[in-house]
């Protein structure tokens, strides 16, 4: 892996051919944590520019499959995975692989915003910075401009990048998150449940950015919200007890699923 | 499904007749509470209050010091008999200074030299410690032997707590150390205006004397300050350095928790083992010098550590998760993630522990007596490896004295370190005010 792959952003294929190879994979995915298994045997494939959702009630995995993808996992004690995931083919958890080109790679947001306490402008630029992408100050300015523009963020921070992150609103916060996580210019985007703390209001502004960031990134979203899954993302995969049930097109799955418990969670039976 | 059908039973039926008693009882308990407390904490106020009364009552004298102002003939019959200062500098230090000022009092009080029992009396009178102010004048400026000028002298200790009313005048004179003749001089000069009680100085700046009014904390200060320096240059990086580390980075295993337990226990070992392990180690194997600051700031070090590890891994905890995982998703190695993110925001906490780590030190004795650091010890040391003595080692040393001028000066020398303990203090409340977070 090497970083010159990752400029994805200027190239921005809309339309990915049905059979392109997917992004990230998932092959017989096992997460440990200490002796509890969390995760049973997950086969998922990600394609590239669309978005998918990961749904299934509380405790189901879904959030630790997501979290496996950047190996953020690696920061629990006892967290242990097996199985194979790639990207563009690469092992992920091979020896070889550097948690940090990873996560350059592969960003994510959290369910929580969580801003640093700093600038605007420095919790967008600490990703850039720290990875070395900026030459100098223009292109900081020019990386800083063009993300929080993406983040639907620009035209309300434009005229206080000075002051601190956390002095924003809840939504803002998220957005300066996503700002914050496309700066690196990954080429997937992991969503932790990111609008579950925010009022309806932010969450539309943030589906809709989802939907257009779509056009760069691939995104993996994890939501409690069928309505969300079904709004933003165009894949669907439905985790019940640690097991991938179902996973198909978001229309298929909503309106014909071929699992019973799928079809008992989606019509709220279950979860 | 719910048990909501279910029905009462007749201990729930009495419910709503038996809810509000008790009530009285429930807020005479919470009453008598709050009571207790601030009962508590008057008791606490009102220790303080006579504590910091007593001292502060005792030890505010010694801040000023009684002097004569008298016009010093700087006779070269005595200074320089011979005539031969040009060949042989030496005689002007070596000159017999007290005569002179002596001499000088005696005249202001109309004494005559001949009078040898009344000269004994004006002996004691003025400070033998004049020796060194007489001597400096003439160093600095030999030409003023053979004429006469006005110089402030210090008064003898004894003359001096006379003037600050110390004295009980109605014990007979043969057991008191003031005579009447003197009493009646101290009148007759302050009569006259001779007599001033300027701010004392010396009390800063001079080191051991057998003397009361020329014995000061100098090298006190100057033996504590070198300690405070070596404390925080070698317990501050260590301690952050080991805090980071055990909290960042090391797995938690059975040997961190050892070594955790081993941190807390540490914390609590009295400061008098320190002290042997500092003789044993740094005296006796790596040979560093007695009594000397370098020694004194290891062993502090040592004990100043657990507080500085404790408090900078609780700083370190208390940092919020959601600040790690957002710099470990954007790629931060470790690293990056505890110096870009995690210590900035402990700072404060890290800061503060170290200045309480450090007051705490500043004020430790026992631990310096073993590693003797309690010396006569008269000039200020140059570097932390000659002999010094600390704060709270010159208050014990003071304390042991008899005279009644060292009484003031140890509650003023207790009134100088509480003063510093207190600024320390504030300045860990003020540092933590401005730099702590909200987020």
């Amino acid at each position: 892996m090497s970083l010159e792959t990752v400029d994805t952003t200027s190239a921005a294929p809309v339309t990915e051919p049905r059979n392109a190879p997917p992004k990230m994979q998932g092959d017989k995915v096992c997460v440990f944590y200490g002796a509890k298994q969390a995760l049973f045997d997950v086969d998922l494939k990600i394609e590239q520019f669309s978005v998918t959702s990961l749904i299934g009630p509380s405790g189901c995995g879904k959030s630790t499959f997501l979290r496996s993808l950047n190996r953020m996992n690696d920061t629990i004690d006892g967290c242990r995975v097996s199985g194979k995931i790639t990207l563009d083919k690469d092992d992920i958890y091979d020896p070889s692989i550097d948690v940090v080109e990873l996560r350059a790679r592969v960003g994510m947001v959290f369910q929580k915003p969580n801003p640093f306490p700093k600038s605007i402008y420095e919790n967008v630029a600490y990703g850039p910075r720290i990875h070395g992408i900026a030459r100098n100050k223009t292109d900081m300015d020019e990386i800083v401009h063009s993300s929080l523009r993406r983040a639907g963020l620009w035209n309300e921070v434009k005229d206080r990048l000075n002051e601190p992150g956390t002095g924003l609103s809840g939504g803002q916060q998220q957005r300066l998150c996503i700002a914050r996580a496309i700066a690196t210019r990954p080429e997937v985007l992991l969503m932790d449940e990111p609008c579950s703390a925010l009022d309806p209001i932010a969450t539309a502004v943030i589906e809709e950015l989802i939907d257009e960031l779509r056009e760069n990134f691939t995104i993996v979203i994890v939501t409690h919200s069928m309505q969300q899954a079904a709004r933003v993302s165009q894949k669907t995969a439905f985790f019940h007890l640690g097991k991938l049930i179902e996973e198909g097109k978001t229309e298929d799955i909503f309106t014909n699923p071929r699992n019973k418990q799928t079809q008992d969670y989606i019509t709220g039976r279950i979860g | 499904m719910t048990d909501a059908a279910l029905p009462h039973s007749a201990v729930e039926a009495d419910a709503p007749a038996r809810r509000d008693f008790g009530l009285k009882r429930r807020h005479a308990a919470e009453r008598r509470f709050r009571m207790y407390g601030i009962v508590a904490i008057f008791i606490g106020l009102g220790f303080l209050a006579i504590l910091l009364v007593s001292i502060v009552s005792k030890g505010y004298t010694a801040f000023v010091q009684t002097a004569i102002t008298v016009p010093v003939e700087f006779s070269a019959d005595i200074i320089d008999k011979d005539n031969e200062r040009a060949t042989n500098p030496r005689v002007l230090v070596s000159a017999n200074y007290p005569v002179i000022a002596r001499n000088a009092v005696a005249k202001a009080l109309s004494v005559s030299p001949d009078d040898k029992a009344a000269m004994r009396e004006v002996a004691k009178f003025v400070s033998d410690g004049n020796r060194a102010t007489l001597r400096q004048i003439v160093m600095d400026d030999p030409s003023v032997i053979g004429t006469t000028r006005n110089v402030t002298l210090l008064a003898a200790a004894d003359i001096d707590s006379a003037n600050k009313g110390q004295v009980d005048l109605a014990v007979p004179q043969d057991k008191r150390k003031v005579s009447d003749q003197q009493i009646a001089w101290l009148d007759q000069l302050k009569a006259e205006g001779a007599i001033s009680t300027p701010f004392n100085w010396g009390l800063l700046t001079f080191g051991a004397s057998s003397r009361p009014e020329t014995s000061g904390l100098g090298v006190a200060l100057a033996g504590s300050l070198y300690m405070m320096a070596i404390v925080l240059l070698c317990a501050l990086p260590i301690g952050v350095a080991a805090s980071i580390y055990l909290e960042e980075f090391a797995k938690k295993n059975r040997f961190t928790d050892f070594i955790e337990v081993n941190i807390n226990n540490l914390a609590a070992v009295p400061s008098i083992v320190f002290g042997l392990l500092g003789l044993a180690v740094f005296i006796n194997f790596f040979g560093l010098p007695r009594s000397a600051p370098i020694v004194g700031g290891l062993v502090l070090t040592l004990m100043t550590l657990p507080t500085i590890i404790i408090a900078t891994r609780a700083a370190l905890r208390s940092v919020p998760p959601s600040i790690r995982t957002a710099a470990l998703g954007v790629g931060a190695s470790k690293m990056q993630m505890v110096f870009d993110h995690v210590l900035p925001l402990a700072t404060p906490g890290i800061l503060t522990g170290t200045i309480i780590g450090l007051a705490r030190a500043l004020g430790e004795t026992a631990p310096l007596l073993l590693i003797g650091m309690v010396a006569f010890v008269a000039d200020a040391p140059s570097s932390p490896l000659s002999p010094a003595t600390a704060l709270p080692v010159q208050i014990y040393m003071w304390s042991n004295e008899a005279e009644r001028a060292f009484v003031e000066r140890t509650s003023g020398a207790i009134i100088v370190l509480l003063a510093f303990l207190a600024i320390m203090n504030i300045a860990a409340i003020l540092l933590r005010r401005h730099f702590e977070r909200r987020w």
